[in-house]
């Protein structure tokens, strides 16, 4: 096995050559580079779907807000509409967007969430990947697979830029944990491995130029709701990959462009939160009244 | 350079909200604590910049504090630390303070007892720490490898000596870092390794003449 996979290109390569799924070469390669098992592999991932189910859990009973007061109640809305009026687009749909928020917001009120990649972006992947398995009825052996999917992909591009706001802005947590899911999604459904790395590209490739502007600097506003659009976002990656809809830009030129596109971000748009949204008339609002 | 990891992207469990402000908080903690070892009488925590600014939001202050007491990362008593009897244990309080100097997400820890000492840390993105002064003396200590840190005095074939001890031992050094204050004054030495170091090897280098100061420092868990 090539042990230095650090591009999409060179991911596809072994998948083909070796007539594994992306998930079977990512397992395969951790156990290898830190001397365990392939099963210790998936029993780690397992504790981590483990606790992103119980965070949705815990979050689609709570309405408790978080210490600034600004955000915790969302989820408990969006279930009410849905108890109501059903969402237009089904029972999966409603799913994805409730466990976004759920995650979310238990991570604004200092629960225990799972960082995936980041604590700013950690309810996007859990959503689809819990909310496929619920209603598409998969096995734990088939939400691992998935998971370890979504890994796959941040793994690869986190080689070639940091997970962090402060670097190249949300395109690095929200955007980068939407290609993740994307993938998840595909993997889920039964899809190739080419058409999973797709998913991912043109997830990632729909949201360049993302920013990072928290106000009042706090994983607040715009995070959580930002956290529910990007899951589905996730969603219409993976249905074009499925038809082959390829991004006519390679995978590994796309990740190019949003490390230069980072690059070329004003810091003032990298959680300094000293432009866009929290240098809003109301951002810088909200900001003076917490600093009192 | 760290070896990347799948559960680089998937990972940590931990609580929210904030992996740079609030894990990244109780790791500091974890490795003040492992650093100075006693549980200290007194501590003040001094938050620089943007941890002075929205820490309090992200929970920062209950995380430092939770780390310095051993809670870990996804421990759900880090919300309500300041209620906990584990707490009332030691004297704390926070200062806030704007430095450009500094790192954006900074902390001192001014520690009383025993002895006395002022570590200071910086977290510098998706959890990820570092030590980088014990007193006055810079360190790189970013609890990813078990490390060996002593103050000893500037002269010749100090470094051998140590090396020495820590290969008799059969341990594999990663990597080493020297800083001193001036020739022949105090030094500083930090040495990573792989594997367990067993306290009878960090006798022997405090036996050592002229060395003023050894520790341990754990690697972090998660």
């Amino acid at each position: 096995m090539e042990n230095n996979i650090n591009t999409f290109e060179k991911l596809l390569k072994e998948c083909t050559t070796s007539g594994k799924k992306v998930y079977e070469i990512m397992q395969e390669k951790e156990a290898s580079d830190f001397e365990i098992t392939v099963e210790e592999v998936r029993n780690k991932v397992y504790k981590n779907i483990t606790a992103m189910k119980s965070a949705i859990l815990r979050g689609l009973s709570s309405k408790e807000k978080s210490y600034s007061g600004l955000c915790g109640d969302d989820c408990f809305k969006l279930k009410e509409k849905y108890n109501k009026k059903p969402a237009l687009f089904g029972k999966l749909y409603e799913k994805i967007t409730m466990y976004s928020l759920a995650t979310m917001e238990e991570n604004l009120r200092m629960n225990t969430i799972v960082a995936c990649p980041t604590a700013g972006s950690c309810g996007i992947v859990p959503s689809v990947i819990i909310a496929l398995s619920e209603e598409k009825k998969i096995t734990q052996e088939e939400e691992i697979n998935a998971l370890i999917t979504a890994g796959a992909i941040g793994y690869i591009i986190s080689a070639k830029v940091a997970m962090a706001g402060a670097v190249a802005g949300c395109q690095a947590e929200c955007g980068v944990a939407s290609a993740m899911s994307a993938g998840a999604i595909v993997e889920i459904l039964g899809g190739t491995s080419k058409q999973i790395i797709n998913a991912s590209t043109l997830a990632l490739k729909n949201i360049l130029g993302l920013t990072c502007d928290p106000v009042a600097g706090l994983v607040e506003i715009p995070c959580v709701k930002r956290n529910v659009f990007l899951a589905v976002h996730a969603i219409t990656a993976a249905e074009l990959a499925l038809a082959d809809i390829e991004s006519k830009i390679p995978s590994d030129e796309v990740v190019d462009a949003m490390v230069q596109t980072g690059q070329l971000m004003s810091p003032l748009l990298k959680e300094t939160s000293k432009g866009g949204l929290s240098a809003t008339k109301s951002g810088i609002l909200y900001n003076r009244k917490l600093m009192d | 350079m760290k070896q990347r990891s799948l559960f680089d992207v998937i990972s940590p469990i931990m609580t929210g909200p904030s992996s740079s402000h609030t894990a990244g908080a109780v790791r500091l903690g974890i490795l003040a604590r492992n650093i100075y070892k006693e549980i200290p009488e007194k501590v003040t925590f001094k938050l620089y910049n943007s941890y002075a600014t929205t820490g309090k939001g992200h929970g920062t202050d209950k995380g430092l504090l939770a780390g310095l007491l051993g809670l870990t990362v996804d421990s759900c008593d880090i919300k309500n630390i300041f209620e906990l009897p584990i707490s009332k244990k030691i004297k704390y309080t926070f200062e806030f303070e704007q430095n450009i100097d500094r790192h954006p997400n900074s902390v001192d820890f001014i520690l009383e007892g025993k002895i006395n000492m002022t570590i200071s840390g910086n977290s510098i993105g998706a959890g990820n720490v570092e030590i980088i002064k014990i007193d006055d003396f810079s360190t790189k200590i970013s609890g990813e490898y078990n490390t060996i840190i002593l103050f000893y005095k500037d002269k010749p074939g100090m470094i051998s000596r140590v090396t020495t001890l820590i290969q008799a031992d059969n341990i594999n050094i990663a990597s080493l870092e020297c800083d001193r204050n001036a020739k022949g004054q105090t030094a500083s030495m930090c040495i990573c390794v792989d594997g367990d170091i067993p306290e009878s090897l960090i006798k022997s280098i405090e036996n050592i003449e002229d060395v003023y100061f050894v520790r341990n420092v754990k690697k972090l868990e998660d």
